[in-house]
C-alpha cells in the first residue's frame, strides 16, 4: 500500500505582533486553530489527532508546553505528538501530521506551530551561555553573516541585491492582514540607507521577532471532496546534516540540494522554475533568497541573485517568492515554518486573498533551521496528484 | 498496513554520565552496536528519529550535535521529538507504513543527573499557577499514590509487592542501576520518605541512551528469523490538571490498550517510575495474573529519560526474538502522573494486527 | 585527572507571561482576596478555572467566587524541599476542593508533620502578606481548628486586571564538556590548540569531536594546531547586544588555522574593521598567562601577520 493522498482544507493564523500580551499560549494557539477549523468547516470534535510544532522550550520557559496545553487544543482524549526540529519545525511538525493521513493512520489531523517569543529574550535563549565555551561575539544575525559574505563572493553579486528583497518582501506584507511588519513606502533606497548591523547585513534585511502561531487542518481523500478548494500534497521531504563539519558547504548546503532534488522527484517536476507557479521560502535574512533560490535548483549555483535582480521573484515575476512577506515580515519562530507552508497552500487554494498570485497550480513550502542544516520542503497542487 | 518489525535494540544506563549532555559520546557505541545486530550500514537506514529534551540539557537546541553519531555526508531523511523514544518510534513507523522508507534507526538520550530532575520536571506543569509552586515529581506522584490508598484501590502492600519483584527481576539486567530484591515485609519496614512513598517506590534518577532498529517486511526478515513485528500501535494523552483528572485512572492508556488486541500477551513492560503506577496501568490495560510484569525489572530499576518508554519496547522485543514468548506488550508514558500514554503489541507473527 | 572537565552553571530567567482574560481573571482575584473558579459547560466549579471548556471548547465566561475554606483530598509528604517551593522546611502538598468548587486545587500545607495532616481535614487559604496578582499571593493552606472560618484577606489595592505575571525560572546544572573537548580546554590552559584527525576521513578536527560529523567515528589521532591560520569568512559587528564584551565596530570571523579542516570562530583585532579581508592571514594573540583558563577565550583576538593573503582557492572549499 502506497501513500494515501492527502489535503489541506483549514488554514488559520494570528495577527502577529512583537508582542501578543492579550493572550496566553493556549489563547494564541487556539487563534490560529479557530481560524482553521472554520476554514475547513470542522470543529475539534471531528479531529482525530493533533501535532503540535515549536522551536526550543527556553523561549517560553516551558518544558514540552503541549502537555499542558493538551485540553485547550482539543488533544484530550486523541493522540498528540510534539516535533521540535529547530527553525525548520513550523514544516517538519506539517510534514509528520501530512505523514499521519499518508499513512492511512487518520483522517484528519490537526496540526499547530507556535511561538511567544515576548515571554522571553531569543538571543538569551538561543545562547545560554555554558562553562568553558567563548560566548558568541555577533549576536543574533551574527552567525549568518559571514555565509552571507561568502555568496557574494562566490557568486559576485552586486551589494544591493538583499535590499531588492527585502524591499519586495516588506511591500508584499502590506497585502497581508497578519503579517507583524507593515512598513510603508519601504524602498530598495531605503532598506540601502538603514542601518548596518552583522556587515553585510543591514537592520532592513533582517526578520523581526513574533507572537504568533498558525494550525493546518490535513485531511484525507474522502474528507476533502468537503472542500471547495483543496490543496492536495504532492510532495514532502526532510534532510538534515551536521552544523559543523571539514568543508561543509555553508552557502549551498548538501542537505538543501538533496532535499530539493528528492521533492522535485516526488512531485514529478522536472523544471522547477517552469512548473512552480508560487514559493514561500524561509527567508530570515534577506540575502539568503538568492542562496535558496540556487539550493532549490530554480537557479543554476551563483545566478539566484539574477533572478532577484530582474523582479523574476516578485508577485508578477517568473517564480514570486514569499508574497505574503515572508519571515523578512513576520517571525515567529516555532510557526514560522508552517506559515510558509499554510501560505504556499493559500496560494494554490486561490485564498490568498490580496497577495493572490493569479492562476497558481503548483506551490513550494520551504523552511531550514539550525545552522542551515535541517531542511523541510513541501509541494502543494491545486489539482489530486495523478502519481 | 504494511508488517512493520523491531529488529535491533541497544542501551546504556547509569546513574551518573560524567560526559556531554549531548550523549554523542553515548550513542555512538550503541548505533555500532544496532550496525552489527542488523549487518547495515548507515547507509542502509531509511529515516532517522530521536528524542530529547533541552531542558534536561539545560541548553537550546540540544539534540542538534546528536546527528554527528550517525555521520551524515550524505545527509539524512531526519527528525527530533521533544518525546520519549517510544514516540520517536511511532513517528518512523508512521513513516514506513506511508511507503517512503522501509527501515529506520531511532533514538534517544537524557543526561537526567546534570540537573536536579524532579525539580526539572515542575517546568512540565502549567506555568501561570503550578510551576511557580516547583511541585516536583515525586510530590505529583504522592499525590496520586495517596488518592488510590484513600480509595481502598491499592494499599502501601502491593506497592512493595511491585517493587520487590522489580528489584528481584532487575538483578538479571546489567544495564539496571538499583537491584536487589529481599522482601515485602523488609521493604514496608524502610522508612516513609515522601508519604505515602518509600525511596523504593520511585524510579532511581537515571542518565542514558537507547536505540531501536524498525524494518517493514522482507528487509526484517533478512535481520532476524524472528522478527519482533510491530501487530498494533496506539497513543492518547489526558487533560494535565490535577484537579480534573482522577488520579487512580489513566484514561489515555485505557484508550490506547482498548484499541489493541491484547489477548494473549505472555509479557508485558509497562513504563512505571511509581510503583502504584504500575497498579494502575496494569488495570487500565486489563492485564491479568497471568501476564509476566516487567522482567527487565523496568522503570524502578532505571529509568533514563526519553529512553526509557522506548526501553520497554526494546525489551518486549527482545523476548519475542529469543522465542520466549510469542506475543509481548510495550507501554511508555510521558507528563506527570501517567498523563500521556503509548502502548504496543509485538508478536513472532504477523497474524491479528490490529493496524 | 579527572575524565572530563565539569563545572556548575545556572540557566535562569524571568519569563513574562501574558495569562488571557481566563488566568488573568482568577490572578486578579488572588490579588483582591478572593479564589475565583470557572463553570464548566457540565456545570462544574473548577479552579483555576479552565481556560477552555473540556466539553464545548469555548473559552471560559462564566466566574464564580468559592470559599478560601476547604477539604483536602490528597496529600503527600515533601521531605527534601527543592528550590522555589513555598517552604524551604519540609511541609506537605495538598489537593484542596474549596467549598463551592468542584474540582481540587494544589497548593502547599503548612504543617510540621505527615501526623498532622489527613485526607478529608479542613484547611483554610492563608493570604500572603502582599498580593500581586500571582498563585503565590496564596502563601499556603492552613490546618482549620473546630469553630474557625475563613481568613479574611485585606482588602485589594487596585482594581485593574491583572494580564501579566513574571515567573523566575532558574535551574542549576552541572555541565560536562565530552572528553575530547576537555583535551581542547585542557591544551588551551597550557596554550596550545589541539585538535584530533578523523581516522576514516582523515580530516583534523579543531575542537576534536566524539563524533566525526561525516562518519560517525570519534576523532583520534592527537594533533597540535599551528597558531596561525587564514580567515574564510568574516561580519563585522556593528551592534551593541546585551552582553556584548567589546565596542562595535569589530571582526566575528572564521579562522581556519594551518593544519586544521576545520575553522574556528574568533575575533580579529589589531586592524580595522574595515581592513579585514577573506583570505587575510592572522595569528593568535593570547591573554597574560595568569588568566588562561580552561578556555577559547585564552586566545584574546586574532590578528594580522602581515604577510600575504591566502589564495581564495585555497581556502574556498571552507566557505
Amino acid at each position: 500500500m502506497g501513500k494515501q493522498p492527502a489535503a489541506i482544507i483549514g488554514i488559520g493564523q494570528t495577527h502577529h505582533r512583537a508582542k501578543r500580551l492579550d493572550v496566553s499560549m493556549a489563547g494564541l494557539c487556539r487563534e490560529a486553530i479557530d481560524r482553521a477549523l472554520l476554514d475547513a468547516n470542522l470543529t475539534l470534535d471531528d479531529i482525530d489527532a493533533i501535532v503540535v510544532g515549536k522551536a526550543p522550550d527556553l523561549f517560553e520557559g516551558v518544558m514540552m508546553p503541549e502537555l499542558f496545553l493538551a485540553e485547550a487544543l482539543g488533544a484530550a482524549g486523541k493522540p498528540l505528538l510534539r516535533v521540535h526540529t529547530a527553525g525548520s519545525v513550523g514544516g517538519s511538525t506539517a510534514i509528520v501530521a501530512s505523514s499521519l493521513v499518508q499513512a492511512g493512520v487518520h483522517k484528519r489531523v490537526l496540526t499547530v506551530a507556535y511561538e511567544k517569543q515576548s515571554e522571553s529574550n531569543a538571543m538569551w535563549a538561543l545562547s545560554v551561555p555554558l562553562p568553558f565555551n567563548m560566548p558568541v561575539h555577533a549576536g543574533a544575525g551574527g552567525y549568518f553573516a559571514p555565509h552571507v559574505r561568502s555568496y557574494i563572493r562566490r557568486s559576485g553579486a552586486p551589494n544591493h541585491i538583499g535590499a531588492i528583497v527585502a524591499a519586495k518582501d516588506r511591500n508584499n506584507a502590506l497585502k497581508n492582514p497578519y503579517a507583524h511588519l507593515h512598513n510603508e513606502g519601504t524602498t530598495v533606497e531605503s532598506v540601502m540607507a538603514s542601518q548596518m548591523l552583522w556587515d553585510p547585513i543591514r537592520y532592513d534585511e533582517t526578520c523581526p521577532s513574533s507572537d504568533g502561531a498558525c494550525a493546518l487542518v490535513i485531511v484525507d481523500e474522502d474528507t476533502a471532496k468537503s472542500s471547495p478548494n483543496p490543496a492536495w500534497i504532492h510532495g514532502t521531504v526532510m534532510r538534515s546534516e551536521a552544523t559543523t563539519a571539514a568543508e561543509r558547504d555553508q552557502v549551498n548546503p548538501q542537505a538543501g540540494r538533496d532535499a530539493a532534488a528528492a521533492l522535485w522527484k516526488q512531485a514529478g517536476i522536472t523544471n522547477p522554475i517552469e512548473e512552480i507557479d508560487a514559493a514561500e521560502i524561509y527567508v530570515p535574512f534577506s540575502w539568503f533568497e538568492p542562496m535558496w533560490l540556487e539550493n532549490l535548483g530554480f537557479a543554476a549555483e551563483g545566478d539566484g541573485w539574477k533572478l532577484t535582480e530582474a523582479g523574476e521573484t516578485a508577485m508578477t515575476g517568473k517564480i514570486p517568492v514569499n508574497c505574503s512577506g515572508g519571515v523578512l515580515s513576520s517571525n515567529p519562530i516555532g510557526a514560522s515554518g508552517m506559515l510558509r507552508f499554510g501560505e504556499a497552500a493559500l496560494q494554490v487554494r486561490g485564498a490568498a486573498g490580496e497577495h493572490q498570485v493569479d492562476g497558481v497550480r503548483r506551490a513550494l513550502g520551504h523552511a531550514y533551521g539550525g545552522g542551515s542544516q535541517f531542511f523541510a520542503m513541501w509541494v502543494v497542487g491545486s489539482e489530486k496528484p495523478t502519481n | 498496513m504494511r508488517d512493520v518489525a523491531v529488529v535491533g535494540f541497544a542501551q546504556r544506563q547509569m546513574p551518573q554520565f560524567d560526559g556531554s549532555p549531548t550523549c554523542v559520546e553515548l550513542l555512538v557505541p550503541v548505533f555500532k552496536e544496532l550496525y552489527e545486530q542488523t549487518g547495515w550500514t548507515r547507509r542502509d537506514v531509511g529515516f532517522w528519529c530521536s528524542g530529547s529534551s533541552d531542558y534536561l540539557a539545560g541548553r537550546s537546541f540540544s539534540f542538534v550535535q546528536a546527528v554527528d553519531a550517525i555521520g551524515v555526508i550524505p545527509p539524512v531523511n531526519e527528525s527530533h521529538v521533544e518525546m520519549d523514544l517510544a514516540w520517536a518510534m511511532y513517528e518512523a513507523w508512521i513513516k514506513i507504513q506511508t511507503g517512503e522508507v522501509d527501515t529506520a534507526l531511532v533514538y534517544a538520550f537524557g543526561k537526567s543527573s546534570a540537573g536536579v530532575l524532579r525539580r526539572t520536571l515542575a517546568l512540565q506543569l502549567e506555568p501561570y499557577t503550578m510551576t511557580p509552586l516547583w511541585p516536583d515529581t515525586v510530590s505529583l506522584a504522592g499525590l496520586q499514590a495517596r488518592a488510590g490508598i484513600d480509595a481502598g484501590i491499592w494499599d502501601e502492600r502491593a506497592m512493595a509487592e511491585v517493587a520487590n519483584r522489580s528489584l528481584t527481576d532487575a538483578e538479571k539486567n546489567e544495564y539496571a542501576i538499583r537491584k536487589g530484591g529481599s522482601s515485602v515485609d523488609e521493604l514496608l519496614a524502610r522508612t516513609m520518605y515522601a508519604d505515602p512513598l518509600r525511596k523504593h517506590d520511585c524510579a532511581p534518577v537515571t542518565d542514558g541512551v537507547a536505540a531501536l532498529v524498525l524494518a517493514a517486511g522482507d528487509k526484517a526478515r533478512e535481520v532476524r528469523e524472528r522478527p519482533a513485528w510491530l501487530t498494533g500501535i496506539s497513543h492518547y494523552v489526558d487533560p494535565m490538571g490535577m484537579g480534573v483528572r482522577d488520579l487512580t485512572r489513566s484514561p489515555s492508556a485505557q484508550r490506547a490498550g482498548a484499541a489493541l488486541d491484547l489477548g494473549g500477551v505472555e509479557v508485558a513492560e509497562l513504563h512505571a517510575p511509581f510503583s502504584h503506577q504500575e497498579l494502575i496501568l496494569r488495570k487500565e490495560l486489563g492485564l491479568g495474573d497471568d501476564v509476566a510484569i516487567n522482567p527487565s525489572g523496568g522503570a524502578l530499576a532505571s529509568n533514563p529519560m526519553f529512553s526509557a518508554g522506548g526501553i520497554r519496547v526494546g525489551e518486549a522485543a527482545t523476548r519475542i526474538w529469543s522465542g520466549e514468548a510469542d506475543k509481548t506488550l510495550a507501554h511508555a508514558t510521558s507528563g506527570p502522573a501517567l498523563q500521556q500514554n503509548l502502548v504496543c503489541t509485538l508478536s513472532g507473527s504477523t497474524e491479528g494486527k490490529n493496524n | 585527572m579527572s575524565r572530563t572537565l565539569q563545572a556548575p552553571v545556572t540557566v535562569a530567567f524571568d519569563y513574562t507571561r501574558s495569562t488571557g482574560p481566563v488566568v488573568g481573571r482568577f490572578l486578579s482575584g488572588l490579588r483582591d482576596g478572593v479564589v475565583v473558579g470557572g463553570r464548566t459547560s457540565a456545570g462544574e466549579v473548577v479552579v483555576p478555572p479552565l481556560e477552555f471548556d473540556p466539553v464545548t471548547h469555548e473559552a471560559t465566561t462564566e466566574f464564580v467566587e468559592v470559599s478560601s475554606v476547604g477539604t483536602v483530598t490528597s496529600w503527600t509528604w515533601v521531605p527534601e524541599p527543592v528550590k522555589g517551593q513555598p517552604f524551604d522546611r519540609p511541609f506537605a502538598f495538598a489537593l484542596v476542593t474549596l467549598d463551592g468548587a468542584d474540582v481540587p486545587l494544589l497548593h502547599a500545607l503548612d504543617v510540621s508533620s505527615p501526623a498532622e495532616v489527613s485526607s478529608g481535614m479542613r484547611v483554610r487559604v492563608r493570604w500572603a502578606a502582599e498580593r500581586f496578582g500571582h498563585i503565590n499571593d496564596i502563601a499556603c493552606f492552613e490546618p482549620l481548628a473546630p469553630g474557625e472560618t475563613e481568613a479574611a484577606a485585606p482588602v485589594a489595592a487596585s482594581s485593574e486586571p491583572v494580564t501579566g505575571v513574571v515567573t523566575t525560572v532558574s535551574l542549576d546544572y552541572n555541565y560536562a564538556a565530552s572528553p575530547e573537548e576537555s583535551l581542547f580546554y585542557r591544551g588551551l590552559n597550557e596554550g596550545r590548540i589541539m585538535g584530533q584527525r578523523c581516522p576514516t576521513c582523515e580530516k583534523v578536527y579543531v575542537p576534536p569531536r566524539s563524533a566525526c560529523p561525516a562518519d560517525g567515528t570519534p576523532t583520534e589521532e592527537e594533533v597540535e594546531l599551528s597558531q596561525t591560520g587564514t580567515i574564510t569568512t568574516f561580519c563585522i559587528v556593528n551592534v551593541p547586544f546585551l552582553g556584548q564584551k567589546i565596542t562595535p565596530p569589530y571582526v566575528s570571523a572564521y579562522v581556519l588555522l594551518d593544519g586544521a579542516d576545520i575553522a574556528v570562530l574568533h575575533l580579529i583585532l589589531g586592524v580595522p574593521a574595515d581592513e579585514v579581508r577573506m583570505g587575510m592571514r592572522v595569528k593568535a594573540v593570547w591573554k597574560p598567562k595568569d588568566e588562561w583558563a580552561y578556555s577559547l577565550e585564552n586566545i584574546d583576538h586574532f590578528a594580522p601577520t602581515g604577510d600575504p593573503d591566502a589564495e581564495f582557492d585555497t581556502y574556498k572549499q571552507h566557505l
